[in-house]
């Protein structure tokens, strides 16, 4: 196990640093330096400047004084958005409603999607099987900005039940947004626990269960439930990384001041270090994420094989 | 009755001897593997209808623009952003061309002067989204088809020399797959739409420069089952080559994953294009695909829905559709699931 885990954290590290020098010189190849539009300096001045950036540096020093400001936390200073702002900073003030807006579409997602794939499961073959069914499937093709508009448009426009958009009626606000991240969740966890209870309402000891006289909701809870609940762990991942993804056009749809919104903003105007820094921040995000649930999977059901490598 | 048996006829009856030949004959035509795919696919009322439904979306892609009386790019300023209006349907009350107008219902052809129909409206340009929603399904499932094609290629050809010849070749191959597979997709497709100019090529190769990782490991992983059993053995023994091995025996077998799995692909694919035009990374005007045409008709969604209803309608319904067929394909196809 440690062995697992520590091979893990060195591929970890290699990704990551394959993702930062390539970053760092992707900000050297592509135009839109702090000095580009500033040709009016005279040498002096664009002297201060090149300093102040570290541009005066060879590249090597340059490249290893940002690894180096990378492993302390320091991604590097705005260029145009938000003029000398630490990215670092940046970022962090922006973590609030992302995070709020993620983890309440996770949680709604996740425990609506369990229930409707046990519902399904249970009643198999009936109308509530099926209704659940096509919720799935219409939660995993619908892009989230085509559901996260609609939703705008029905029940914030039409309907005036929530805030169309902006961060400002506090929990009110991030509802629409949460239900729109919910979906691709609620999509993946209920048919995943359709076809793991599916599965384990046909094992042996649910059998035995049944043979001893259990109740029907007392099989269904106590004892296929449990064990249909573990392998739901391995998809949290590309839960994450759709939550992520959902997020960059989410959060632009419903004006939320988050780290999405901030992203796509400094893609139209390039700025090319906030660009950078978040996209560091996402892989670091993502690719911890992945290694956590891998790990945990381990730990709660014994009977994985840790030698990498998902199926 | 049974006491009756003496009464029958004795004539009525005759003697079947038993062919032992007959017994060994087999009464049934046998069934290729993809007979039976198809079989049980057709079984499957869902991935039918959306083979159907996406049959027809490709087919509206290359006539949508032909019949359409409007070129999709060509713009009439005095017919802007006309709400839709078919001949016979808008006697049902829907795309009748009625549309809001300073908050009131009025029917903007008449107001207008608009002879013609524009069957599923105009934008602010007045371009007819009807030719354009088909244009730019006919652009995004290019982009699509494309880029699984190439996933498919390299994956195929990766997967299958790491699998077949294994040892250090496989090992090395297969820390390059970890390593590219930890880094999120999301973010090397943006990095790359970055570098390059924004367009068709540079959304195709930003898609596939990691999406080949899935499939190499899923055909790396049936070529490692499969080449170790008895029939790959029997060919080498009778001095099959490798190649011969590789095509004549691996690949039948391997086919229906590697069908399966474009299947997601091309979704996931879709999906992509679409998310990266709508963040303003995708085609630039005028250039147009669903992605862009979701995009600009969100800008618009309080007055004119309408632009932003049918592309959108689209493109959800051939993520349904494939979704569907991948579903259908993969219970037909994987051995596994059979009962």
């Amino acid at each position: 196990m440690a062995r697992y885990i520590g091979k893990r954290l060195i591929y970890m590290f290699i990704t990551l640093a394959l993702i930062a020098t390539f970053t760092f010189f992707l900000m050297k190849i592509l135009p839109g330096s702090p000095i580009a539009s500033a040709d009016k300096l005279s040498p002096e001045q664009r002297a201060v400047v090149e300093a102040r950036y570290g541009l005066d540096q060879p590249l090597p020093v340059q490249y290893f004084d940002y690894m180096f400001g990378l492993l302390q936390g320091d991604l590097g200073i705005s260029i145009n958005q938000f003029k000398g702002a630490d990215v670092t900073d940046v970022i962090l003030s922006r973590m609030g409603p992302s995070a709020q807006i993620g983890f309440q579409g996770m949680l709604l997602g996740t425990v609506l999607g369990i229930l409707f794939g046990m519902v399904a499961a249970l009643r198999q073959n009936t109308w509530m099987d099926y209704g659940s069914t096509i919720v799935a499937i219409i939660g995993i093709s619908i892009p989230s900005f085509v559901f996260a508009s609609m939703l705008q448009y029905w029940l914030g426009l039409k309907l005036d039940l929530f805030p169309v958009a902006l961060w400002k009626d506090g929990f009110m606000s991030s509802v629409l947004p949460s239900i729109a991240l919910a979906m691709f969740p609620l999509a993946t966890a209920a048919r995943f626990i359709r076809t793991e209870m599916i599965e384990v309402l046909g094992s042996d000891y649910i059998t035995l269960a049944k043979a001893k006289g259990a109740s029907g909701s007392e099989i269904a809870f106590k004892h296929a439930f449990r064990n249909a609940l573990i392998p739901l762990i391995t998809v949290l991942g590309p839960m994450a990384v759709s939550i992520l993804t959902g997020s960059l056009v989410v959060e632009q749809i419903f004006a939320i001041p988050g780290i999405g919104e901030q992203f796509v903003k400094s893609i139209m105007v390039s700025d090319f270090s906030i660009i950078m820094g978040t996209t560091i921040f996402f892989s670091v995000f993502l690719i911890v994420i992945i290694l956590v649930v891998d790990i945990l999977y381990g730990v709660i059901d014994p009977r994985i094989r840790l030698s990498g490598g998902k199926s | 009755m049974t006491q009756n048996y003496d009464k029958l006829p004795q004539d009525a009856f005759t003697r079947i001897p038993r062919d032992t030949q007959e017994a060994e004959k087999i009464s049934k035509p046998s069934v290729s593997f993809w007979q039976d795919a198809w079989r049980s696919l057709k079984k499957n009322k869902g991935a039918i209808l959306s083979l159907i439904l996406f049959g027809l979306i490709v087919l509206m892609s290359f006539l949508g623009p032909v019949i359409s009386p409007y070129e999709p790019n060509d713009q009439t300023i005095t017919h802007a952003n006309l709400p839709p209006k078919i001949p016979v349907i808008e006697n049902l009350g829907i795309m009748d061309g009625v549309g809001t107008l300073g908050g009131r219902q009025v029917d903007l052809y008449e107001m207008k002067n608009v002879e013609q129909n524009y069957w599923f409206g105009t934008d602010g340009l007045g371009r007819d989204m009807f030719s354009r929603v088909w244009k730019g399904t006919q652009v995004s499932l290019f982009i699509a088809f494309v880029a699984a094609a190439i996933d498919m290629l390299i994956g195929v050809i990766y997967g299958g020399i790491s699998g077949y010849f294994g040892g250090r070749v496989d090992d090395v191959m297969q820390r390059i797959v970890e390593i590219l597979t930890g880094i999120p997709n999301l973010v090397v497709v943006i990095l790359f739409i970055l570098i390059m100019d924004p367009g068709i090529l540079a959304i195709i190769i930003a898609l596939t420069i990691t999406g080949w990782t899935g499939m190499s490991r899923v055909v790396r992983g049936q070529v490692l089952k499969y080449k170790s059993q008895e029939f790959v053995l029997a060919a080498r023994t009778l001095g099959a080559s490798d190649s011969r091995i590789i095509w004549k025996h691996l690949m039948p077998n391997v086919l229906g994953v590697i069908i399966i799995n474009t299947m997601f692909t091309i979704p996931g694919a879709i999906f992509f294009e679409a998310f990266l035009s709508f963040i303003g990374l995708g085609l630039q005007a005028p250039d147009a695909s669903l992605g862009t045409l979701i995009n600009d008709g969100y800008k618009l969604i309080q007055y004119q829905p309408h632009i932003l209803l049918f592309p959108a309608v689209v493109l959800s319904l051939i993520m349904i559709a494939f979704n569907l067929i991948g579903d259908g394909l993969r219970d037909a196809l994987d051995p596994k699931m059979k009962d």
